[in-house]
């Protein structure tokens, strides 16, 4: 059997003495009848789709609209040269996450994580982690495993997708996964990883799915970049020893409960929120106008 | 129209994601994995329920879907599914020139009346005297579900193989059916029997742990009971 919270998670992990991506191993192939080689397999292949879009994205694209596009050039070129405020492995999620969002925005190649709203998060986080600490691509499909335990049981107990839960649930959801998964790879346990999750996600509980003209694109891009600067934050505090003070599955279940009482309108149907202000109105008559002339 | 399909207990749909793959993926053309990959999934799997290519489609998208099926390319989607794309095939932009090169005949209507899922779409199919209508969800993550064909209501998740039968509704036919697929060797998972009149035609949902072979399908459709049988797996 899977895993059905985190806490079941986190005790069988610990019980076996492995980290939550090798529990995740584990119970992958147990319960999907496949060998380990083929799960780390297919996960390396998710990982160069992950590089790929990333890298696609650096080129500077722009988005069938028009309304997004090139920023994560614009950071990468400020990365490149200006005295940057914070520090380089900051700086690199930032500007891999929007890569990978606006590939997604363009209509490119994406693995979702676990949406493709939120594309860019999981990616840009574990990227730059793997420049600052020399990671192998093995170690970091360990990551993608930690991550992917995580998102398996926000779904399972709550929502993954904007339509269904609100932001909270698509960029939210990413940020915890990508939280987990850098405590794992510095080396944190598994109560340290969940714990970063925890914090993360509730850092983004009320969240709303508003984009402009129900388009991924604004304020998606950049709030892949949130999500992020988000997972960093949780990470660092529960690897300095910090733990979230609602346990684990009472934040995700406070998520779920929080979707469920969001109006339709901020549940990605461009009717409310950002998509709803003067803006988002001239942009949903422009778009959805001229998708009917065609 | 009434209501589109009944949901388990007090509008929620039980999702349950099985693998690290479902939530580490998939790989797909953006921009989203329920608006778009999950479209792409639901036209494949009317392709498969329908067994040909239609010649004219009629989209029809509630809620979410009729709000932003726009921004979201979900109508190019559906489409790319029907023409048999994969949710990574870098052709589904151009869904819409393929399927005119095609002569498929396309109409999207987005429905004002609610649904019990935000993700909802209905599809007419049409070629020559054959038509069939199909409802499907995407609950999220590029995670699909089947709800209704032909007014049968069902949960059709494409992910193992599956038949379908569609069948006079009388006695002994579950047991032949059932006789048939255990003679060839195959184990049956988890069956769903539903009919919309009594003794009219009722339908068999059949999910098998091995895939079914041609040969068996083409075996149970010469059955004198047996109405249509098609073969389901994404």
């Amino acid at each position: 059997m899977m895993f059905s919270s985190i806490k079941e998670l986190v005790e069988m992990a610990q019980k076996k003495n492995l980290s939550i991506g090798e529990m995740m191993l584990q119970k992958e192939t147990e319960n999907m009848e496949v060998s380990e080689q083929e799960v780390i397999d297919r996960m390396l292949a998710q990982w160069q789709v992950m590089k790929r879009a990333a890298h696609k994205g650096l080129e500077g694209l722009t988005s069938h609209s028009g309304m997004t596009g090139g920023d994560a050039k614009r950071l990468h070129d400020y990365l490149q040269k200006a005295d940057i405020l914070t520090d380089r492995t900051f700086l690199s999620a930032l500007t891999y996450a929007v890569a990978t969002n606006e590939t997604n925005a363009a209509m490119g190649v994406i693995c979702a994580t676990p949406t493709a709203g939120a594309c860019g998060v999981l990616p840009g986080v574990l990227m730059a982690l793997q420049e600052k600490m020399n990671l192998s691509d093995l170690e970091i499909v360990s990551g993608l495993l930690c991550a992917g335990a995580i998102g398996f049981v926000i779904a399972n107990n709550a929502f993954i997708s904007g339509a269904s839960g609100g932001c909270q649930a698509e960029i939210g959801s990413a940020s915890a996964m990508a939280a987990a998964a850098v405590v794992q790879l510095k080396g944190g346990t598994p109560h340290q990883a969940a714990h970063a999750m925890a914090m993360a996600l509730k850092n983004m509980l009320g969240l709303s799915c508003d984009p402009l003209a129900g388009l991924v694109e604004v304020p998606c891009v950049k709030r892949n970049a949130a999500g992020a600067s988000n997972a960093l934050t949780a990470a660092e505090m529960a690897l300095a020893g910090i733990e979230s003070y609602v346990p684990w599955d009472e934040v995700i279940d406070a998520m779920r409960r929080i979707g469920v009482f969001m109006p339709a309108s901020l549940r990605e149907t461009a009717m409310g929120g950002l998509a709803d202000t003067p803006t988002g109105r001239k942009w949903k008559e422009l778009l959805w106008q001229s998708a009917n002339e065609s | 129209m009434g209501y589109l399909f009944t949901i388990d207990i007090k509008g929620m749909i039980n999702v349950r994601y099985r693998s690290v793959f479902d939530i580490i993926g998939p790989v797909m053309i953006g921009p989203s994995s329920s608006h778009t990959a999950g479209a792409v999934r639901i036209g494949k799997l009317c392709r498969r329920l329908f067994g040909k290519k239609p010649d004219e489609v009629t989209l029809h998208f509630y809620e979410s879907f009729a709000q932003t099926y726009r921004g979201h390319a979900t109508d190019v989607a559906v489409i790319a599914g029907l023409l048999d794309l994969e949710t990574d095939d870098e052709r589904i932009p151009n869904a819409f020139l393929l399927a005119q090169e095609q002569n498929m005949r396309i109409s999207i209507v987005p429905e004002t009346a609610p649904s019990q899922h935000p993700n909802t779409v209905m599809v007419d199919m049409v070629k020559g005297k054959d038509r069939m209508r199909v409802t499907g969800i995407s609950v999220g993550g590029g995670m699909v579900r089947i709800v209704e064909v032909d007014g049968f209501h069902l949960r059709l998740t494409g992910e193992g193989p599956t038949l379908l039968v569609f069948n006079e509704d009388k006695p002994g036919a579950i047991a032949n059916v059932t006789e048939v697929i255990a003679k060839a060797g195959i184990n049956i998972s988890h069956m769903e029997v539903s009919r919309r009149d009594k003794g009219r035609t009722a339908l068999m949902r059949i999910e098998t742990d091995q895939a079914v072979d041609d040969s068996i399908v083409r075996f149970l459709e010469e059955r004198n009971f047996v109405l249509r049988v098609a073969k389901v797996k994404l």
